[in-house]
């Protein structure tokens, strides 16, 4: 427990000491957030029933930071730790291996906790976002859950990639097309039908709806028990790959 | 028992041999290195025994236990220096070595262990800002931050200027002489000599020659080669049966007591009054004292 609390802190140092990473996961999603706002400042959006813009956006992009960071960020730094032999190191020492990536997810995890309290102060103070009190406690569990299931297949997925200077490329591929269709810069029910309905397979489309429900003020208030079970089904299926398919080692072994 | 116990270790890699038949016995306290060119299986043989490949057959005991199912508490006992840094640069060398201090039972001192590697100047830089050979100082500080019975050194000094060479040699000197035991891999004959009580020559996945270093050294001694431009007088019965290869206008001798029959040669150039145009020493090749040891394969 004392080293998991240990590992968490190296973890989020290395993290703050790499300007790029920080720039994708925390300030990118932020930008978003200031210029959509100030774009679409006032309009109302007609596929919600005139949700004010500011009020979808703020909490869609926001709970995307959660991705970035435990997803697109953890999938790139890991890849490439171990492309770099730091993972390999670590194997070497008596550091538990469950508590070195137990610190990488936690770490990650507050990372993108932080962006979403971030952003929502900023949609909170800057573009009269309204805060439905009731329901937070529900959007914060929503978070730690989907934290934790795209942190599983963030290393699942890196378990996967065999090749580092490939992690990038293959976090985004996998996660950019996703985010168009599920409601994270557009609403989904502005488009066919058909594309929400192959949205709500994968996980993040449910992930946003679970999130942004609890911030519309023109729907009722449910516990998303469907979007949540579809998320914590995804993280298990990551958690499984990430077991059995997880290495420690360069793909490019130094055989001498 | 020794610390480390191999018998008939064998690895192949797709069905290409990296390891084909090592045997090992490595007692406490000792320096132990495993000579060889690149390729030869050096590291293939120490990252099993350091845990991190599983042998195809043969017996792997390391402090007693088979390095694939050690537990953590046998891991707490080793320390290690991979080819392969493995260390975050975007830490300071104190921030890397205090976070590897916590998770071995009974770490040295942080400052003390980052004075010893000669780095307690830039104990407070970002390790990506040090040189090659500072970086390498690190890791050495990493392997010996939870102070270890038995430390493994992969090529250690690879990279390294010679100043930074012989700091590192003192290190290891400084380890053993705390008791330590030291298993060492280097493609350098001199560091092999240098360090250890023991060597064993490796190449082809094999053990060609193991025993004292001196021995190893003096057999590169032995193949010193002299060479010049071929004069016109031809030289003394003495000297010349002692030519190997005449070729070119150049002549070449091999002795096995270069010193005297240079000293033979210039002092009968002299006296004949005969410029030895290019004339040079040449030392042989890490490759041709292999070549040499592996040719006296029993």
């Amino acid at each position: 427990m004392r080293l998991l609390w240990w590992e968490f802190v190296h973890h989020t140092r290395v993290f703050w000491r790499v300007p790029v990473a920080a720039f994708f996961t925390v300030a990118f999603p932020l930008m978003f957030l200031v210029l959509f706002n100030l774009l679409n400042g006032g309009a109302r959006i007609e596929a919600l029933g005139g949700l004010a813009f500011a009020q979808f956006f703020t909490p869609a992009i926001a709970v995307f930071s959660i991705v970035t960071a435990c997803y697109t960020n953890l999938v790139i730094t890991t890849s490439m730790d171990r492309e770099d032999g730091i993972l390999k190191r670590v194997l070497g020492t008596p550091l538990p291996p469950a508590a070195h990536l137990g610190g990488r997810v936690l770490a990650a995890s507050g990372i993108g906790l932080s962006s979403v309290a971030v952003m929502l102060v900023v949609g909170v103070l800057a573009f009269d976002v309204r805060v439905l009190w009731g329901r937070l406690a529900t959007a914060a569990l929503v978070l730690v859950i989907g934290a934790a299931c795209w942190s599983a297949l963030a290393l699942a997925v890196a378990g996967l990639t065999s090749n580092g200077q490939a992690a990038p490329a293959i976090a985004n591929a996998t996660i950019l097309p996703l985010a168009f269709i599920s409601g994270v810069f557009f609403p989904v029910e502005s488009g066919p039908e058909w594309l929400a309905v192959l949205a709500g397979v994968f996980p993040l489309r449910p992930f946003v709806a679970a999130f942004s429900e609890q911030w519309n003020p023109l729907v009722e208030a449910g516990f998303p028990l469907a979007e949540l079970a579809t998320l914590i089904a995804w993280g298990g299926l990551g958690a499984l790959v990430a077991i059995r398919r997880f290495t420690w080692e360069p793909s490019t072994k130094i055989r001498s | 028992m020794g610390v480390i116990e191999v018998a008939d270790l064998r690895k192949s890699y797709d069905g290409v041999v990296a390891v084909a038949g090592i045997d090992l016995s490595v007692e406490a306290g000792e320096v132990f290195a495993l000579l060889g060119p690149n390729g030869a299986g050096k590291t293939t043989t120490v990252e099993i025994l350091e845990g991190y490949r599983r042998p195809d057959s043969g017996v792997v005991r390391v402090l007693g236990a088979d390095p694939r199912r050690a537990p953590a508490t046998w891991r707490d006992r080793i320390g290690i220096v991979l080819q392969q840094s493995g260390i975050e640069k975007e830490l300071t060398v104190r921030e890397a070595i205090t976070r590897l201090a916590r998770v071995y039972s009974r770490p040295a001192d942080v400052a003390a262990t980052i004075d010893r590697v000669g780095l307690t100047e830039k104990a407070d830089a970002r390790i990506k800002t040090l040189s090659g050979g500072q970086r390498r100082r690190v890791d050495m500080a990493a392997a010996i931050i939870g102070r270890p019975e038995l430390i493994f050194l992969d090529e250690p000094t690879t990279g390294f200027d010679p100043a930074a060479r012989r700091e590192a040699w003192r290190l290891v000197a400084e380890l053993a002489a705390d008791g330590a035991t030291v298993i060492l891999t280097t493609h350098y004959l001199d560091e092999a000599h240098q360090l250890a009580d023991r060597v064993a020559v490796i190449a082809g996945g094999r053990i060609v020659a193991e025993g004292d270093p001196s021995t190893l050294g003096g057999r590169e001694q032995r193949l010193a080669r002299i060479r010049f431009r071929t004069p016109r007088v031809s030289l003394p019965p003495d000297l010349r049966k002692l030519v190997s290869i005449e070729l070119n206008g150049w002549t070449e001798m091999i002795d096995e007591a270069a010193v005297s029959t240079l000293h033979a040669l210039t002092g009968w150039a002299l006296e004949h009054d005969v410029a030895l145009d290019g004339l040079e020493v040449i030392r042989p090749s890490l490759e041709d004292v292999y070549l040499e040891l592996a040719g006296e394969t029993p």
